[in-house]
């Protein structure tokens, strides 16, 4: 199903939760969607990116001459490190997102569930390899669980559910989802929208959303 | 005298047995023990259980280890990356094992294996399908998960240099498992780039402390997987 809805350009989005990171924060993006974020910090706001591969203020990609195959991040990608970062091991990263010192983490999701829960690491196909990574690490130790995502699938199916049916990543654990139709706040096991897309109108945000939406 | 320096990666890896558990270093290609590794695939040890974040690249490495059926088991966060194909298909062949572990809980087993800790409680996958089979608690009124400490009969670990009493220093984001499997391994076999003279590393910087460390082999120039994958190269060499 083709919606004629658009709502925000991702990247727009990326910049909405760009701009509610206070400045000062130390901050995990997951793979994908979410390390848009990393391109919209507004001037002036300082913010350390942590990669749970060991890296604490981490920095853009390098040029192709500069890159290293040991200075990567959790997507295995070449990045840079900034003045002031610092190198660490695997025990002590995930003490960092365990023991709860990183602020903000932004993850993307195959589903998010009225409750706070994340579906974001499997689909349950039988035949998938089963990779988990870091994620049900950042979404139990990371102070607030941002998510960005498209608020409807490819073919138009609500992600915004009412109970997730892929594999959880975490229970209760979402705390703000921002799609291109909305911003929505999840507290007390309720969705609250917060802000809506130009051309999206509470009706229409209820009809492409599962979850029971408050407005 | 203590010198832990080895003349090769042959002779350091002589002794691993049929069954053994080896703790391998890296995430991805950053900080993975090529040499060593294609070593213990010269050596042929059987029926081995792998400890590593990954699963390997192409068809090189950890990656070769595993096609030439030396791997029962494999204890993982992340068993695919962009290359990884030999560990897939043996995988939906059923093949080989694999004990999918969350990479933070991963990096907690191995951590608490070298500190004689043997389980730990933590809320890491509480309420998902990685949750079966373990035992709960509730602490504060949050639930917590036991897991269990990982130790290694071996450990294959890459570092950038070592001195022979085993100090060892690594190179930015390929530090990653090295110096936690270092703890948690019976025996830790590391590749250092450069064997330097005692004192030539600041006792403020070192990493690993020594006594985590039995044995070092000085590769000067350690190969790059992704060069080697993207020139479809395998091992043992084609």
């Amino acid at each position: 199903m083709e919606l004629k809805v658009k709502g925000w350009d991702i990247n727009f989005v990326a910049k909405k939760i760009a701009d509610d990171i206070p400045d000062g924060s130390y901050v995990n993006l997951g793979i994908g969607i979410p390390e848009l974020v990393a391109n919209h910090i507004p001037e002036g706001k300082e913010i350390i990116f942590h990669t749970e591969n060991g890296l604490l203020g981490m920095g853009p990609s390098p040029e192709p001459s500069k890159a290293d195959p040991e200075l990567i991040n959790a997507g295995k990608k070449c990045v840079t490190a900034i003045p002031g970062a610092c190198y660490f091991h695997h025990a002590d990263s995930f003490a960092m997102i365990r023991g709860g010192h990183i602020d903000y983490c932004v993850l993307g999701a195959f589903q998010v569930s009225q409750e706070g829960d994340l579906a974001n690491w499997s689909t349950g196909e039988p035949n998938a390899i089963p990779a988990v990574g870091g994620a049900m690490d950042l979404v139990a130790g990371v102070k607030n669980i941002f998510v960005i995502t498209q608020h409807v699938t490819k073919t138009g199916e609500p992600k915004i559910v009412k109970k997730c049916t892929y594999p959880l990543t975490g229970k209760n654990v979402v705390n703000k989802i921002y799609t291109n139709f909305a911003v929505m706040e999840v507290f007390d096991k309720k969705i609250f929208v917060k802000e809506l897309a130009p051309d999206v109108t509470p009706e229409f945000l209820q009809s492409v959303t599962d979850a029971e939406l408050h407005f | 005298m203590l010198n832990k320096i080895y003349s090769s990666p042959a002779e350091a890896v002589a002794d691993i047995f049929d069954g053994a558990t080896i703790l391998i270093s890296g995430f991805g290609e950053a900080g993975s023990p090529i040499e060593l590794i294609h070593a213990l695939i010269d050596h042929g040890a059987k029926n081995l259980t792998i400890v590593s974040n990954n699963t390997g690249s192409g068809h090189v490495g950890l990656a070769a280890l595993i096609e030439n059926k030396q791997v029962k088991k494999v204890i993982c966060s992340f068993p695919k990356t962009a290359n990884s194909v030999v560990f897939p298909e043996l995988y939906k062949k059923g093949e080989i094992e694999l004990e999918l572990v969350p990479q933070g809980t991963l990096a907690e087993r191995i951590r608490c294996g070298g500190a004689g800790i043997p389980a730990f409680y933590t809320p890491t996958a509480v309420g998902t399908v990685l949750e079966e089979g373990k035992e709960k608690r509730i602490f504060n009124g949050k639930e917590y998960l036991l897991e269990h400490a990982i130790k290694g009969d071996f450990a294959l670990v890459k570092c950038l240099k070592a001195d022979r009493y085993g100090n060892l220093v690594y190179n930015k984001t390929a530090r990653n498992f090295g110096p936690i499997m270092c703890m948690a391994a019976k025996t830790t076999i590391v590749q250092a780039k450069q064997v330097v003279q005692l004192g030539e590393i600041d006792p403020e910087i070192v990493v690993t402390p020594g006594i985590f460390v039995q044995r070092v082999v000085e590769v000067p120039n350690p190969m790059e997987e992704s060069i080697l994958v993207a020139e479809n190269r395998r091992y043992p060499w084609n």
